[in-house]
């Protein structure tokens, strides 16, 4: 299936979103531009701070600003928002409850850029933090409307997000709705749950599923934190053969891990298997590339699916809708890394 | 350039009585628990006297709070958490702030809040006790302080960032941080300094109680960051280096300023007042007494002491 590409969403998207919001402040660590923000500091330039590589630092003056009143929206890349400046994020933003925005690039294997600019164990560490909200977004819509969701939430809150060249697949009046999943198909033999870009491989193999008869319950997840969502639950119980949740993360901490609570908690007692990276770092290549070599394609979704209905469903590479390629030094990719 | 107001000798005489009560409150708390933050009270005990009468402007209360149990810690399903500012009087944009920057300073805190009239008299009595409020590092329900600072180093940033607030809302009140020396070790008080200086931020104004001792021992054993005033001048800041426990330079440093955020770097005498202390073996952060003989020396101490 051939989406609508967006390139660079959020750079408009952002200044028409605050233009009345005078509360709205952007804080930025030296990646303005390659975090969609350039024209919201050269449009407002009295709500635009910059501090340097100085993390640690920018998540302190954030905490200070929110409990003034301002709203600010960090933007930077998401490794350096959770691993430097932890301690900073937990006490001057998340213990006392304040209403930063924390918007993350580069979450997972997005980047060529390589493990120390990955983010693959982000919802692993923020999940555990008291206080926190977690958001994911899985396509330009979702870019666009998590703004929405994230300023009504009275607390911290941590975007997974997407820049540059980014499929619509959501139509654009269906937003993002808070610890509100989406049901892309329903179906009673397997249930897959699947956030941020590992939805857009899903749904590669999931037409080729139920051509060979596979009954797909599918659920999109932008809400990580909390999840609690009702939707989920009697997912996770209509599956007939288990679940397979699918994450651009590690396989611990994150989403299949928050399923895997949940079954648990409610004694649903089905087979689980996690897709993502299996507790291991990945390396600088491209998506496609690593979503192979890292076994998180649309290919192991299938061989996951075959797993727990112990069943060989013959569904040939031809049959895998095609595989979007994003040019590396495309035009609408920010100019740095 | 511009002195704020004028100290009497009648101010001074008044700061050094409030700064022998900080010492004697706080030997008397350790002699009677066994142990105590005990060498921050003589180093700070001019400093935090001075900012609490004459250099910071707090709203007066009218009369001591009683310290709050503890609640809950901050959610959104807890609103009414309580902070420890209330201490510190109403807000307004044209009074001072005051954050305290090393938790580990909490005795000693609430001793400066009781004897300026802030906290009252028995609240030393809950001092770590279950269910209160003072805590034995405080957190940002703890009377006195604003922000959750035991992880050290964090208040500077988070003032700043109050501090960019109230510039943005053209507000003439000062943003005080006060610190402490070790506070020099970690990076991020250079992101700070630079940060708030790059964003002028000239209402800031920082006092140190630079007394040259930490956990481990003297900090030129430990991690030394001389020259202290050099370094901090290169980030753009005023600096001024006085003795830290002398009221009078106290109050002059405190009260001059130019238009750029201002540290003032009080050097301290970690024994001052309690000059036992300096037979004690490198190890001031947090004075236990050894055998029973030292409590007795340190207890035919206090029951001398006027």
């Amino acid at each position: 299936m051939a989406y609508e590409i967006v390139k660079r969403p959020h750079v408009e998207n952002f200044v028409r979103w605050s233009k009345f919001k005078p509360e709205v402040v952007v804080l930025s660590a030296d990646l303005t531009s390659s975090c969609e923000v350039g024209k919201f500091r050269d449009t407002f330039p009295e709500r635009f701070f910059s501090f340097g590589l100085g993390e640690q630092n920018m998540l302190g003056f954030a905490g200070g600003l929110a409990r003034e009143g301002f709203e600010p929206w960090i933007h930077t890349f998401a490794v350096f928002i959770y691993r430097r400046p932890l301690d900073q994020l937990e006490m001057s933003v998340a213990y006392p409850n304040l209403r930063v925005r924390m918007v993350g690039f580069l979450p997972g294997i997005t980047t060529p850029g390589g493990v120390t600019h990955q983010a693959i164990d982000d919802v692993n560490v923020l999940r555990g933090i008291p206080n926190m909200t977690i958001l994911e977004t899985g396509d330009a819509t979702e870019v666009e409307s998590v703004l929405d969701v994230a300023h009504e939430v009275d607390g911290p809150v941590y975007i997974r997000m997407l820049r540059g060249e980014i499929s619509r697949i959501f139509p654009k009046n269906e937003v993002m709705e808070f610890n509100t999943a989406r049901i892309l198909s329903t179906g009673t033999d397997v249930t897959v749950l699947s956030s941020g870009i590992s939805t857009e491989e899903a749904l590669r193999a999931i037409p080729a599923l139920q051509e060979h008869g596979v009954s797909v319950q599918h659920l999109h997840i932008s809400t990580l934190k909390p999840f609690t969502d009702p939707r989920v639950i009697e997912s996770l119980k209509s599956s007939k053969y288990g679940v397979i949740t699918m994450e651009n993360h590690s396989v611990i901490g994150g989403l299949g891990s928050a399923v895997a609570d949940l079954i648990a908690e409610h004694g649903i007692g089905k087979k689980l298997i996690k897709i993502g990276l299996k507790d291991t770092y990945a390396h600088g290549a491209s998506q496609k590339y690593l979503l192979h070599k890292y076994g998180m394609s649309a290919r192991n979704l299938i061989e996951a699916t075959e797993k727990l209905m112990d069943k060989n469903l013959k569904i040939s590479e031809e049959e895998l809708s095609q595989t979007r390629v994003i040019d590396v030094h495309s035009t609408a990719k920010a100019e740095a890394l | 350039m511009s002195i704020t107001k004028a100290s009497t000798q009648t101010d001074i005489d008044q700061i050094a009585s409030m700064a022998h009560g900080i010492r004697h409150r706080v030997l008397e708390h350790t002699v009677k628990n066994n142990g105590g933050y005990l060498s921050q009270a003589c180093s700070a005990a001019e400093i935090l006297s001075c900012l609490y009468t004459k250099l910071v402007n707090l709203a007066p209360l009218a009369s001591p709070l009683e310290p709050r149990d503890f609640v809950n810690v901050p959610s959104k399903n807890f609103t009414e958490y309580i902070t420890g500012a209330e201490f510190h009087g109403e807000k307004g944009p044209a009074l001072d702030r005051l954050f305290i920057s090393p938790a580990h300073y909490a005795l000693v805190i609430y001793a400066a809040l009781i004897e300026t009239g802030r906290l009252t008299e028995k609240s030393l009595e809950k001092f770590n006790k279950d269910g209160t409020t003072v805590e034995m590092i405080g957190a940002e329900h703890s009377p006195g302080f604003e922000t959750t600072t035991g992880s050290l180093s964090q208040a500077l940033s988070q003032a700043g960032g109050v501090a960019l607030a109230r510039k943005l809302r053209g507000e003439s009140g000062k943003t005080w941080i006060f610190m402490s020396d070790g506070e020099f070790q970690e990076g991020q008080t250079w992101e700070a300094l630079a940060a708030i200086s790059f964003h002028n931020l000239s209402n800031v104004r920082v006092i140190v109680d630079v007394n040259r001792n930490q956990v481990d021992g003297p900090m030129e054993k430990v991690m030394s960051i001389e020259p202290l005033t050099e370094r901090i001048k290169s980030f753009g800041w005023d600096v001024e280096k006085i003795d830290g426990n002398d009221i009078n330079q106290i109050l002059a440093a405190g009260s001059t300023f130019q238009d750029k955020p201002k540290v003032i770097l009080g050097y301290t005498d970690p024994a001052k007042g309690i000059e036992i202390l300096k037979d004690r073996p490198d190890a001031l952060h947090y004075v236990r007494f050894a055998n029973p003989f030292e409590k007795i020396k340190y207890n035919n101490f206090l029951k001398a002491w006027k």
